[in-house]
């Protein structure tokens, strides 16, 4: 009875969070531009606009450089901040910690509106690459939340005995810490990486009126009218999701990312 | 090799690229925001500087503090239907198999992640009248006919529980896994109900981690945007969407900057309650 009350209620969370997902995968699949589900007819004909139309195609690619290039510039702030933290005794370096980790717990518009007046009165406004920036500041706390976790699971006696056979800080960081940190590098890159590619509202206040990526772009089609075209693109974000956190699930140990203690098993 | 002070400037080198990266580009973004909201509009679309605390007195009309009612009434509703259904369900994930943990995790994960359009989108389709739930609730007989349930509060709320939950479970997740699991089997030794070691012995242990996971979900409906559009009425606009309105629609920055201002005081405001509360329950 038990057991068969919290699986019933595993089950019904699970029916929740699948439902809308199910749906738009249906409606994705619909052979004629109407908003139907159960689909009528089957054709993927709605995926292949992503690629063939050249709106969403260019939604498409402005959306995966945007994150290729903001997530590679949050890491590239994010490693040496947290190396810095973990080598040395710096408390006043605390502050940046805190910095990175400030944007994110802020209500997002805010971060939006300060970018928003920045880049207007530096004139740089409408700039593509305003955005990057803006995102890698956005979400330079992913990596660096997994970089500094990453970092305190390093046992110090072996970058000590790196040390005392006389290999210099360089030296140390590249055959010894440099390889235990990298799965930590490569699923922060992937959390930011993932949630660039979703982000709405700083990408819509920086370049929104110049550039559309496909999160804006699904905000206008949503606005004006109804194309399945939507639905693919959502099946293919939701896709693209779930096979980055599956591989990080599967290479790194995800329960112990998310603040779990090691290995029980 | 142990933690040492940083001498000279090779030493400190890492930090100069992501402390000057993080200074220009948030303390400096943040501090032109917090200036603008003391500029004067001009007629136009720019602003010019002074220091006017016109644009805070705004806060005192009706229309404001009735967006503002909403929107706090709105988060709260969240981050309690949040927490009530999360508890119960992160409970039983963390103590299921590990295996079983990695696929609930990563499914929380991608949705967590998902583009706020795109939630919005799904659940309009599915509270839809053509492709919706209601169809199936009417072939199952228990309705005439399918009916639209989008637009509406109802909708809104699905909407923003659906994107807050993953959030409320991930928070709520460490705790849960490193609960010592003894306790309970005391409880139950004891002669206590499953249930009643959850709200015996579980929850009272957990009360520090519930009380954060419900003022961070409370903060991360706040900054809710699209949704309240996609799902809700104009009655249902939230303070994100007014900001952003009057930035880049009314072109009133300085108002939009002042509304922004006030939404990080009320932020802030709750963080260090929560640390507060936080502490006296420790103690």
């Amino acid at each position: 009875m038990e057991r068969f009350l919290s699986r019933l209620y595993l089950a019904l969370v699970g029916i929740f969070l699948a439902a809308p997902i199910v749906v738009v995968t249906g409606v994705s699949f619909n052979e004629k531009q109407n908003l139907a589900f159960p689909p009528q007819g089957f054709s993927f004909h709605w995926f292949a606009e992503i690629f063939v139309n050249p709106e969403w195609f260019r939604a498409l690619v402005a959306s995966v450089l945007l994150a290729i290039t903001s997530a590679a510039l949050a890491v590239a702030i994010a490693l040496p901040l947290a190396w810095f933290l973990w080598r040395r005794v710096a408390p006043w370096a605390r502050v940046f910690q805190l910095l990175g980790v400030a944007p994110f717990t802020l209500p997002p518009v805010i971060t939006a509106l300060g970018f928003l007046t920045f880049w207007a009165t530096s004139g740089f406004y409408g700039q593509p690459w305003t955005a990057v920036i803006a995102h890698a500041i956005f979400f330079v706390t992913l990596p660096l939340v997994t970089l500094t976790l990453g970092f305190s699971s390093i046992d110090r006696s072996l970058t000590e005995a790196a040390a005392t056979m006389g290999a210099d800080d360089r030296t140390v960081f590249r055959t010894v810490v440099l390889p235990l940190i990298l799965p930590y590098v490569v699923s922060g890159y992937a959390f930011a990486f993932v949630l660039s590619l979703n982000e709405y509202i700083v990408a819509y206040m920086t370049i929104g009126f110049v550039q559309e990526t496909l999160p804006i772009k699904v905000f206008n089609a949503l606005r004006y009218g109804y194309t399945p075209t939507m639905a693919a693109v959502s099946v293919l974000f939701v896709a693209v999701t779930a096979t980055v956190f599956g591989l990080i699930a599967r290479f790194g140990d995800l329960p112990k990312l998310m603040g779990a203690m090691s290995s029980k098993d | 090799m142990r933690r040492e002070p940083a001498h000279g400037l090779a030493q400190h080198l890492p930090v100069i690229f992501p402390g000057l990266m993080l200074t220009v580009f948030f303390i400096v973004p943040f501090g032109t925001m917090v200036l603008v909201s003391f500029f004067r509009r001009q007629q136009g679309g720019f602003y010019v500087p002074d220091f006017v605390l016109a644009n805070y007195a705004r806060f005192l009309t009706p229309f404001f503090g009735n967006v503002l009612a909403f929107s706090l009434y709105l988060a709260i509703a969240v981050a309690v239907v949040s927490l009530i259904v999360a508890v119960p369900f992160t409970y039983l994930i963390a103590r299921s198999r590990r295996q079983t943990q990695v696929i609930w995790l990563v499914a929380l994960l991608s949705i967590l992640s998902l583009s706020e359009v795109i939630i919005g989108f799904a659940w309009s389709t599915l509270l839809s009248r053509t492709a919706g739930i209601t169809n199936l609730l009417v072939r199952v007989g228990l309705m005439d006919a399918p009916k639209a349930l989008v637009p509406g509060f109802g909708a809104v709320l699905t909407g923003m529980v659906y994107q807050a939950m993953p959030y409320a479970v991930l928070v709520l997740y460490p705790s849960m896994v490193r609960l010592d699991p003894t306790l309970t089997e005391a409880a139950r030794t004891l002669g206590a109900s499953p249930l009643k070691a959850f709200f015996t012995v579980v929850l009272p242990a957990l009360r520090t981690t519930l009380i954060a996971t419900l003022i961070m979900a409370f903060i991360f409906a706040l900054g809710s945007y699209l949704l309240p559009q996609i799902l809700g009425r104009p009655s249902h606009w939230t303070l994100s969407v007014l900001i952003t309105d009057q930035a880049l629609y009314q072109s009133n920055m300085p108002f939009a900057a002042a509304m922004a201002v006030f939404l990080v005081l009320v932020s802030l405001a709750l963080v260090t309650l929560t640390m507060f509360v936080g502490k006296k329950l420790e103690a």
